[in-house]
């Protein structure tokens, strides 16, 4: 495979072809922040659904904002990572995401271990300027090890690209369209009902409190040997 | 009702037309439509053995239904009222029209009457902007529809037992 030139924040590097802006930036040690990226090398498996738009860069030539992930390099290109426009795009995609996202955090299963939160404090973010609909979903607690609280899902896909490429169990997909979408397992049934084998690897794999483990000992009572009383 | 040899039949016709299908995979939204046609929505058993046949997940199988309107997974009723609400035919008062069915029919839209005769629900455009407003059952348009000719056409399917 050909070597493609590409220039990112006025530093030069000669990348194979089919690179992303992304992986090359980091050759460069170039940090650009993202959200519903996931690279799991040892798998070779990249979850590209490019549906966050928080790893925008300028490419120039283009008029749009290019999400990083899944814009692969072609010759002679010139990137910006860090302009004004970027960073102003990235903290308004990060707003909207806030918009529609419970403000919990304290007492959430992933405070200081939530990249939607990490992310916020990133990019400054001290205020939510925009006040529309919620997304409200029934939390399914139906499950001895996994729930589900769609209110908190961002729709990255991780969790589909986890189930459905790596453990190839097929159990989530997305559901409905535009602002009513959601992750569900088929014809919506609640997880003790689905098909899923509790690997738990969605779970780590997810960005926010959208899919957390049970904890018998915090939460008590939830399965049959758990508690103690 | 249907009878258990009626449904064996439709069954049958599904299984030869997937069976005629050359990309399976690539047949999932051909196949949909061809249940949907025989059976007039899509049941939780039509959907698990669709995905079994065609080798796709069910997960993703309802995903799709899902995602496109036109796919339902509840009943409908013999006759489907579609009330056009897209840009042409709303401004051309798409909305009491659906709101005169509403009250002729006493269901809301989406919903079915109790005889399961009627099915109103509303569509975006099916590209006959110039007849705005249309008013579709089953397969039938009605153009340029005026309030006083809903009953009318209630009235056409009504009569028929």
């Amino acid at each position: 495979m050909g070597l493609i030139n590409v220039t990112i924040n006025n530093q030069t590097i000669a990348v194979e072809e089919g690179t992303t802006i992304l992986e090359a930036a980091k050759k460069l040690d170039i940090r650009i922040p993202t959200l519903c990226y996931l690279n799991l090398e040892h798998v070779k498996t990249v979850n590209g659904s490019a549906s966050c738009r928080v790893c925008v860069v300028e490419i120039e030539g283009r008029r749009n904002l290019a999400p990083s992930c899944a814009t692969p390099v072609s010759e002679g290109m010139v990137v910006r990572t860090n302009t004004l426009r970027c960073i102003k795009a990235r903290r308004l995609v990060v707003e909207l995401l806030l918009s529609n996202h419970p403000t919990d955090c304290l007492i959430c299963e992933k405070n200081l271990n939530c990249e939607l939160q990490s992310l916020a404090a990133e990019l400054d973010i001290r205020r939510i300027k925009f006040h529309g609909v919620r997304a409200t979903h029934e939390k399914d607690i139906s499950s001895k090890a996994i729930i589900r609280n769609m209110d908190k899902c961002i729709l990255c896909r991780r969790c589909e690209t986890m189930c459905n490429e790596v453990q190839t169990v097929h159990v989530y997909s997305a559901v409905n369209r535009g602002f009513d979408t959601f992750i569900a397992p088929a014809l919506n049934l609640p997880m003790d009902k689905s098909i899923c084998t509790f690997c738990g690897q969605c779970v780590s794999v997810c960005p926010t409190a959208a899919l957390t483990v049970v904890n018998e000992a915090r939460d008590g009572g939830h399965g049959k040997n758990g508690s103690c009383s | 009702m249907e009878s258990k040899c009626d449904t064996q039949e439709k069954f049958k016709q599904l299984q030869k037309f997937i069976d005629s299908m050359e990309d399976r995979r690539g047949a999932l939204i051909a196949v949909l439509h061809k249940a949907q046609h025989l059976y007039g929505y899509l049941s939780n058993d039509v959907i698990f053995y669709i995905a079994e046949k065609l080798e796709i997940p069910s997960a993703k199988v309802f995903g799709v239904i899902s995602f496109y309107s036109y796919f339902t997974t509840e009943p409908r009723g013999k006759y489907v009222i579609n009330v056009c609400l897209g840009t042409a035919c709303f401004v051309r008062g798409a909305d009491a029209i659906m709101r005169e069915f509403e009250k002729i029919l006493n269901i809301k839209a989406g919903e079915t009457t109790e005889d399961k005769k009627f099915t109103l629900s509303g569509l975006r455009c099916i590209g006959a902007c110039g007849l705005a407003p249309v008013v579709m059952v089953n397969d039938k348009v009605y153009g340029r529809v005026e309030l006083n000719q809903v009953k009318t056409i209630i009235e056409e399917y009504q009569e028929e037992a």
